[in-house]
């Protein structure tokens, strides 16, 4: 890593002209047909995955629970249920690296973005940030870790305070940690804005005055105030026109490789995710069904629900076909998550369910060497097995119930990360890489 | 052509624009927001008010100019000859009505049948777009219902008297791709039953690709590139439409494809640009001599390929800049084809 997550974008880094990364070695090969300043500046540097090493996750989380109790009506206000909004999540996040996480409204992602930010205080499970567990720290030292975990939000039009000038809305955070004098703020955040490619002398603009992209540009430009380490985007762009989002996306881009930073990227847009992330979970009802690189995922992707999704995804090229594409229809809706179904979540509406994904739920289990996918019957599209891959792993038999003769349930390594062994799905054994 | 006379000028909302559409086709409507296409979809369906709009031109459905149309001949038509499904079926639809009464009271209205008879038409029609038990949903409320099974409601609702033009506006944006994909096959199924013509206002070209036969373009409330989908997804000659397909990444395609935003923002209709309406964000404006784009607003005329595809640009060689500069950017898999 040549630049330190601490690297201070002072004047005299090449920020001064707008956000033109220090090493780009992409302008080069770059074509001209380059928009903006922001535009042309892809990112082969970032294309490449970061994903190696476990040991340089800069956030891990581990059986992340969040349950939201749901009171009934009338005076007392008793818990009669819980919302299980994310139950037991576990990924890591690379030291400037940058995962996905993808699924329909109501899956928990943004939760999930929510915990890590601790905007909320999870029922369970750990948030390794540092080597510091987070998860449960009191408000007063949770301040400096805002300093380090910062957040953009979807939508540009109600999360900047209408009142307050942009100068304000940015320099907010340099005061309240108290880290630069009141008569410092000003260039500070002149610079910022500059970072993100609005115009410096607009810092005593109200928020009105701009567009969605600009705003959401002011939004970034907040988050990066403290120069954080981890910066969670909840559908950044989803909000936006499509011609700007790709000005927005390019810029996230950009500052990633500049500063360093790690980012939880959260979006339903699966093109999105996937241009801008090497490595991808897709959620289901709170729980993380299948995660990998996005090369694996995108065209081999082994858990139904993963495989269904992809087919949903209109697709331009299909113009040149005419006609709609083959899709995997999913029935119904996404069940209550008050009260999922038993086993595996997905199992209703799931096209090859059997007995043994009602009675037993399935690990989110490694079968490649980046890959994992919590399915009893995992496989590329039509190439599923017939007999369920985990049962004897779990020690239980094809139809799920408890099997004496099978030995005792396999540590399937249910954590976060990956490890250098994992269960080959044609030799039906664990295997080293 | 629809202006909004404003205390700070006459908004030109949409301009000069010309489309027809045939009986069981569908027209795309592509855009970004502010650039006209909902406001051309409101003009057709008369729901501009006289005193702050000003409609011109004619709109002809089955021969009948719906502007020469009083409001009330208008209404009988309105909701009976065309329909529309709105993008956000929450803030579509009333909340203190039950869901059955909005679905047959737009057929009580336009029939003269009783309140029993509109009821289980009501029931028949939410079985067919597909919410399961239709004799027990019918009585539930909009918030009771998920955001695709509104989605669908909407739909039994605009198709409820089997209209000759529905216009869908956006209408599976706020929806979950899983759900997308029901609701367009929805609609698809929908169509070939009822023979309607559909104009479908997006701006998701993959939506646009699956489901259209005819495309139409609008920036700034004109209309810059109309032709058949295929002709203009695949050999598209507007700057403005590569724009639009180089701004969004492609869930298949290339991973080092790169994304080409369009720079700066769409211009204020109060105030156009002179010349070419995109000039201003337009990367090639420089190609074409004697400074046209910026002086000369072009004509929406026959493109390159062939009559069936108009363009509005001074480009003159579109198809070879979009082959040579930008389809190896944005597509680098889709060059080696050929």
């Amino acid at each position: 890593m040549d630049q330190t997550p601490t690297t201070d974008p002072t004047p005299g880094s090449p920020a001064g002209t707008g956000p033109t990364p220090a090493a780009a070695p992409t302008t080069a090969s770059g074509t001209g047909t380059g928009a903006t300043s922001v535009s042309n500046v892809a990112t082969d540097v970032h294309h490449e995955a970061r994903t190696t090493a476990n040991t340089d996750a800069v956030l891990t989380v581990e059986n992340l629970k969040m349950y939201f109790p749901v009171k009934s009506s009338g005076i007392l206000r008793r818990t009669i249920g819980h919302v299980q909004a994310v139950d037991g999540v576990s990924f890591q996040l690379p030291t400037g690296g940058s995962l996905g996480l993808v699924g329909e409204s109501g899956c928990g992602k943004s939760t999930t973005g929510r915990l890590v930010t601790r905007l909320y205080e999870p029922t369970g499970g750990s948030i390794e940030f540092d080597g510091r567990d987070i998860a449960h720290v009191s408000p007063r030292s949770l301040k400096p870790i805002r300093r380090e975990i910062q957040m953009i939000f979807q939508d540009p039009y109600t999360s900047l305070n209408p009142r307050h000038s942009v100068g304000a809305i940015i320099g907010a955070p340099l005061a309240i940690h108290n880290i630069l004098p009141k008569n410092k703020i000003l260039p500070r955040v002149q610079e910022l804005l500059e970072i993100v490619g609005l115009n410096p002398e607009h810092y005593n603009r109200y928020p009105h005055e701009f567009s969605g992209g600009q705003r959401q540009r002011i939004g970034i430009a907040r988050a990066l105030t403290l120069q954080p380490k981890v910066l969670v985007a909840d559908e950044p762009v989803s909000a936006l026109d499509v011609s700007i989002q790709a000005q927005v996306i390019n810029l996230l881009q950009e500052l990633q490789r500049e500063f360093d930073i790690a980012f939880l990227f959260i979006a339903h847009d699966l093109a999105v995710v996937r241009h801008f992330c090497p490595e991808i979970a897709v959620m289901y009802l709170g729980k993380i069904v299948e995660i990998a690189d996005r090369e694996t995922l995108y065209s081999r992707p082994h858990h139904p629900y993963t495989q269904a999704l992809l087919s949903a995804v209109p697709d331009v090229k299909q113009a040149s076909v005419g006609g709609r594409r083959e899709r995997i229809r999913l029935e119904g809706d996404v069940p209550s998550p008050v009260n999922p179904p038993s086993g595996c979540r997905f199992r209703t509406r799931c096209p090859m369910a059997q007995e043994i994904c009602a009675r037993v739920e399935p690990p989110l289990l490694q079968i490649g060497q980046r890959h994992k996918v919590a399915c009893h019957f995992p496989g590329e599209l039509g190439k599923a097995p017939d007999k369920p891959i985990t049962a004897r792993l779990l020690g239980v038999d094809d139809s799920g119930s408890a099997d004496p003769s099978a030995g005792p349930a396999t540590d399937l390594g249910n954590g976060p990360g990956f490890s250098d062994t994992w269960f080959d799905l044609d030799r039906k054994t664990m295997a080293k890489a | 052509m629809v202006h909004f006379p404003t205390v700070d000028g006459v908004v030109k909302a949409t301009d000069g624009l010309s489309f027809d559409l045939e009986k069981g086709k569908t027209l795309g409507i592509v855009g970004e927001s502010g650039s006209g296409k909902s406001v051309s979809s409101s003009a057709i369906l008369g729901l501009h008010r006289k005193t702050n709009a000003q409609v011109s031109g004619e709109i002809l459905l089955d021969g009948v100019d719906l502007l020469q149309l009083s409001d009330e001949e208008m209404r009988l038509r309105r909701g009976k000859e065309v329909s529309m499904i709105f993008q956000d079926p929450l803030s579509a639809m009333h909340p203190y009505y039950t869901v059955g009464n909005q679905i047959g009271e737009a057929y009580l209205v336009h029939n003269k049948v009783s309140k029993k008879a509109a009821r289980a038409r009501a029931i028949e029609m939410l079985d067919r777009v597909g919410i399961p038990q239709p004799d027990r949903r019918v009585d539930d409320y909009p918030h009771q219902f998920s955001g695709g099974m509104r989605q669908r409601a909407m739909i039994a609702m605009g198709l409820i008297n089997n209209p000759d033009l529905l216009i869908a506006d956006e209408p599976t944006t706020a929806l979950d791709v899983t759900v997308q994909a029901q609701i367009l096959d929805l609609l698809q199924d929908l169509q070939r039953e009822f023979n309607s013509a559909v104009i479908i206002i997006t701006h998701d070209l993959g939506v646009v690709a699956e489901m259209v036969d005819d495309v139409l373009v609008m920036y700034a409330g004109r209309a810059v590139e109309y032709g058949p989908c295929k002709e203009i997804l695949t050999h598209p000659e507007m700057p403005y439409t590569w724009g639009l397909l180089s701004s969004v990444p492609d869930v298949r395609g290339d991973v080092n494809a790169k994304l080409i935003p369009i720079p700066g923002n769409p211009p204020s209709l109060l105030d156009p640009p002179p010349g070419c309406m995109f000039h201003p964000r337009c990367t090639h404006r420089d190609k074409v001599p004697g400074d046209l784009c910026r002086t000369e607003l072009p004509e929406l005329l026959p493109g390159v390929s062939g009559s069936g595809h108009l363009k509005r640009c001074h480009l003159a060689n579109p198809d070879e800049i979009y082959a040579t500069e930008i389809l190896p950017e944005i597509a680098p898999d889709m060059v080696e084809e050929k």
